[in-house]
């Protein structure tokens, strides 16, 4: 019953970089980790309706008025790497 | 003044009001215990007394003009990964080494407008995941009844430094327990509020559905003093609810007559440490003795609710922490060579091993093809945690359990085997799974010295129902 | 030779016409300083949790029910998982399983006569930032970043460019009707991704789809759909197949790219959004708005042609732009002269608009100004000509004509006096011309009336002129 998981695949799609000994770590302990929570497969769930939140409440909105905007100069202070006006990066050749 | 290790914060704010010392005496007195233990402990990540002293001055000035504010001039610590404007905000990781906070927490916005002084950082394991506090990206955390202990996690710090000495009292936060579990490890008393009752706004969130802040004191008392200002409905965030916050300290009144306890037998088994159960079980009996009536009750879902959570929690982390990229804030990988190595190397070099783990199976269990498998089950396993919590509350007022299969462990003893670490959660999670409230407080200690929690369960916005059975108890154990 | 069939279906992405942005207070303004409309919720702070705008769940509801789309009363917001530097969480939020509205459609017209192009749904989500390309780096703006957007999706249900063509005009002219977007097509206020697969007649089953993403104007969908056809039916009929991709257009190139995307693109963790509570929406509010819809483009037409008599192709060019039908019926009401408003609307104005580049509502030019200039010409105050002259400075300076007309003496010379002795001046000064006429050459009579109103600077009335040089002549025994 048990499916495999992918860690490499995983961890592409995660955005995180694995190196061999972390992917390796990570690939035992994660079968053991979902071995273990596929113990829900043993409950009957027909019929049962999600828990979507951790509360059960609906329309919660906010009226259309604006509010003040952070200062630009502390926001791209806390940037990596920033220009005048922008937060600055490496120019981007892929497409996603 | 009272030792710091001792005094309460009813009993600052009492001293405060009584002018038996100023703030800035109070403050001082803070910062001189926490030069002083700090080093051992290790609670604390950041504490600047220049910031504390000045706050708290400004307090005592606002207090000789007339300000008589709840919790004025009283320090409380801030686990680190809650917002307050201007200081720094690591959530334990290497990813927010830099980051400044630009705004407030509504959490933190309520304590200043209640006049706290805001007294440091605690420690807490990176992004709140872990039990123990050793996934911290920058030191170990100490408990406070045997420096070779965790302090439990992931609100260690505050934890340790409420029962160690440093703190008056502090916030935490409970996702699946971060709260309750080292608040039992430690011995001071730790509050989960219900979802919806606390705003997070501002609150990095680990697991969206199932964060919650709340208070971490040394009496119930405090607790409920402090739940006060915290709670209620906020603006900004969208999963509280608009119910009125009661008066808790008003109810703290009266003995164990009357209650109905309900123990769930899910929470009797083996496989906890004896002296655990035996600790637990003389404080239900004592319960008992004061006039309580003792009723079992039944949570059959118990045994899925590990599984249950860590699907949910990490399926929301792994999208919570997808914003930690090194493009608008925090960490950034030295010249990346395309956007894609951009975020993979950034993200690889900020986050611990821990937080790496969780995003990784998180993100597993939401890919192409699993969701129904994994995702999509645990929703609904969750929908029958939550019924079980209903029916138990039908027959009873409160629940009374361990927080902890076990005291509190040697540091690095469990750190190796992450699923006999996510296992010992097994007592705490199911609160935070079904929206419910729970408070964690000492009930006696191992023979080995440390401390044994018993936790106290109620229904979603029961809270004064909670901290009366908890005030009660606490009276009993102190008599 | 087989033919083939060619289908289309468009995801229509629209930015909504509220304040502030979807989740926050920051403005949605166009065209501020970067990074001057941010706060944490749209930075992606940590700790920063969303809040839903309720207007714009309105006009999301109330585009659906001007496409004639079924409301759901219980509606969810998911997150949608993908890493790119404009999109402040790394997750959009968006509607996965139970979007606002489901169903509707648009009417074309097709040269085999209207159809009804079906809707899927419509969702609401969150626009994302700019990224800016420089030389040696990339910028980002996050002033987009959260603005309301909702996403039409159709049904594949066009087969050609200038359906889908069709299919966006109208669609266009509903929204703005529906007083929900200004789908500003410059300000990035509409753009679509296209879906299109060729297939053989006689297949059932569609061809496999690539997908042009992001196009924000009509013509560059036009001329992509145009290569992207082309492109599909030259690989088939060699007998090729198709890659399921995304493409870009190339505008300068005039080619669609295929866009280099990593294998696991499009596994987008799609997961109920824990911070946003379900919207539900209940029957009673939602019949309320429909009741208080805005008149379809349609049934102005229609209501058009009935209320000012004017021609059903007239009625069809005001109604194109609904703030140029907004126009013409203020300026209706208030000069009464309804064909011939509509005649200088579509003629003169319109030209005036065309050259400009401007909208209705950009140039100077009032309801009341024109209204007052078609009055001015009715009365026979002035004279046409006259007022073909002022139009422009209504148009570019706001002027009002009455004032002009007095200020600079242009009122109409009706006055026969004084046209008689222009004409005694004309006909002395061209005794040929008067001579020609008189020897049947009748086309001398209207250079004469040419000479005339030269004379009085334009200001003569021609009919006048004409009917007395007529008479002179009768009486000259001409």
């Amino acid at each position: 019953m048990s499916q495999s998981i992918d860690v490499a695949y995983v961890s592409e799609l995660a955005r995180i970089a694995l190196t061999d000994d972390e992917t390796k770590l990570f690939q035992g302990q994660l079968e053991t980790i979902v071995d273990y929570v596929e113990k829900i497969n043993g409950l009957d769930l027909d019929n049962i309706k999600p828990t979507m939140h951790g509360q059960v409440s609906t329309n919660f909105f906010r009226d259309d008025v604006v509010s003040p905007s952070l200062d630009r100069e502390a926001v791209l202070d806390n940037a990596p790497a920033r220009t005048d006006s922008e937060f600055k990066l490496p120019k981007i050749v892929e497409d996603a | 003044m009272e030792d710091i290790a001792t005094l309460t914060l009813a009993g600052a704010l009492d001293g405060l009001k009584k002018k038996e010392f100023s703030s800035v005496e109070l403050n001082q007195a803070l910062v001189d215990s926490i030069d002083k233990k700090d080093g051992d402990l290790k609670a604390y990540l950041k504490m600047d007394p220049e910031y504390i002293l000045k706050q708290a001055a400004e307090s005592d000035q606002k207090r000789a003009a007339g300000d008589d504010s709840s919790l004025l001039g009283v320090p409380i610590a801030i686990k680190d990964l809650i917002n307050v404007k201007g200081e720094s905000c690591s959530c334990a990781s290497r990813q927010l080494e830099k980051y400044n906070a630009l705004y407030d927490a509504t959490v933190a916005a309520k304590l200043r407008y209640a006049g706290a002084v805001f007294a440091g950082r605690t420690n807490m394991d990176e992004f709140a995941m872990g039990s123990s506090t050793e996934n911290s990206a920058f030191q170990i955390t100490r408990n406070p009844h045997n420096l070779e202990c965790v302090p439990g996690g992931s609100s260690g710090g505050s934890a340790a430094a409420v029962a160690g000495g440093e703190a008056i009292a502090a916030l935490g936060t409970d996702t699946g327990g971060s709260i309750r579990q080292p608040a039992s490890f430690c011995g001071c008393v730790g509050m989960k509020p219900s979802y919806g009752r606390v705003s997070r706004y501002g609150v990095t969130a680990y697991a969206s559905s199932l964060d919650q802040v709340g208070p971490m004191t040394k009496t119930v008392e405090d607790a409920a003093i402090l739940l006060k200002e915290l709670a209620g409905f906020d603006p900004h965030d969208g999963t509280t609810l608009d119910v009125k916050v009661p008066d808790y300290q008003a109810h703290l009144t009266g003995g164990m007559k009357g209650l109905k306890i309900g123990l769930p037998k899910e929470f009797y088994v083996d496989g906890s440490d004896p002296e655990v159960s035996q600790a637990v079980l003389k404080a239900v009996e004592s319960c008992r003795a004061a006039g309580a009536e003792i009723v079992d009750v039944s949570l059959p879902h118990t045994e899925y609710a590990i599984a249950v959570y860590y699907i949910l929690a990490t399926a929301e982390a792994s999208a919570n922490l997808a914003r930690f990229d090194g493009v608008r804030f925090g960490h950034r990988a030295e010249s990346p060579k395309s956007v894609f190595d951009l975020y993979a190397q950034s993200r690889a070099e900020g986050f611990g091993t821990e937080v790496k783990r969780r995003i990784i199976l998180g993100t597993y269990v939401l890919s192409s093809g699993y969701y129904d498998a994994y995702y999509g089950k645990a929703q609904k396993a969750r929908t029958l945690i939550r019924e079980d919590y209903t029916k138990a509350f039908e027959k009873c007022d409160v629940l009374m359990t361990p927080v902890s299969p076990t005291p509190a462990y040697k540091i690095g003893e469990a750190s190796q085997d992450p699923l006999k670490m996510y296992l010992g959660d097994i007592f705490t999670v199911p609160a935070n799974l079904a929206g419910i409230c729970g408070i964690s407080l000492p009930c006696g200690s191992t023979r080995g010295g440390l401390p044994v929690g018993l936790q106290i369960l109620g229904p979603a916005f029961g809270e004064e129902r909670i901290l009366k059975t908890a005030y009660a108890f606490e009276q009993m154990q102190g008599a | 030779m087989s033919k083939y069939l060619i289908t289309i279906g468009l995801e229509t992405h629209v930015h909504l016409k509220t304040h502030t942005k979807m989740f926050c207070g920051c403005a949605t303004e166009f065209g501020s300083e970067a990074n001057t409309h941010v706060c944490p919720v749209c930075l992606g702070y940590p700790g920063a949790l969303p809040v839903m705008n309720g207007e714009a769940i309105k006009q999301c509801v109330i585009a659906g029910l001007m496409l004639g789309c079924e409301i759901n009363h219980y509606s969810t917001f998911d997150r949608k998982n993908y890493f790119y530097p404009d999109m402040c969480k790394d997750y959009q939020i968006t509607q996965m399983e139970k979007p606002l509205c489901i169903g509707g459609g648009v009417t074309i017209d097709t040269p085999e006569g209207s159809r009804r192009v079906r809707i899927h749904h419509i969702h609401q989500e969150e626009d994302a930032g700019k990224i800016i390309h420089y030389a040696r780096h990339s910028g980002v703006d996050f002033n987009r970043c959260g603005t309301p957007l909702m996403e039409i999706v159709s049904e594949p249900d066009l087969s050609s460019p200038d359906e889908a063509m069709a299919y966006l005009h109208n669609l266009r002219q509903i929204l703005v009707y529906a007083g929900v977007s200004e789908c500003n097509l410059e300000e990035g206020n509409m753009r679509s991704d296209v879906n299109i697969s060729v297939r053989p007649e006689g297949q059932e089953e569609l061809g496999i789809r690539a997908e042009i993403k992001n196009m924000n104007t009509f013509k560059g969908i036009y001329a992509a759909l145009e290569y992207e056809i082309e492109r599909q039916l030259y690989i088939v009929k060699k007998g090729g197949t198709i890659t399921q991709e995304t493409r870009r257009w190339d505008a300068d190139l005039g080619e669609t790219q295929s866009m280099r995307t990593k294998e696991n693109a499009h596994d987008y963790r799609y997961f109920p959004e824990p911070d946003l509570v379900p919207v539900t929406l209940d029957k009673e509010m939602v019949e309320q708005w429909r009741a208080a819809l805005p008149e379809l483009p349609a049934a102005r037409r229609e209501r058009m042609v009935k209320e000012y008599g004017i021609p059903e192709y007239d009625a069809g060019v005001l109604a194109d732009e609904k703030p140029n039908a907004d126009f013409f019926e203020i300026a209706a009401k208030l000069c009464g002269e309804f064909k011939t408003l509509s005649n200088w609307f579509m003629t003169d104005v319109m030209c005036l608009l065309s050259e400009s580049g401007k909208t209705i509502t950009q140039c100077s030019l009032t309801p009341k100004s024109l209204a007052e200039l078609v009055t001015l010409v009715k009365k026979g105050v002035i004279n046409g000509p006259t007022a073909k002259e002022l139009l422009p400075e209504l148009f570019n300076d706001g002027l009002m004509p009455a004032k002009m007309v007095e200020e600079r003496g242009l009122a109409q010379v009706s006055d026969s006096g004084a046209l008689e002795s222009f004409m005694n001046e004309v006909f002395e000064a061209n005794e040929k011309s008067v001579a020609d006429y008189l020897a049947g050459k009748k086309a001398a009579a209207g250079y004469l009336t040419g000479q005339v109103m030269k004379l009085s600077r334009g200001k003569a009335d021609p009919k006048l002129v004409n009917k007395m040089i007529a008479e002179k002549f009768a009486g000259m025994g001409g």
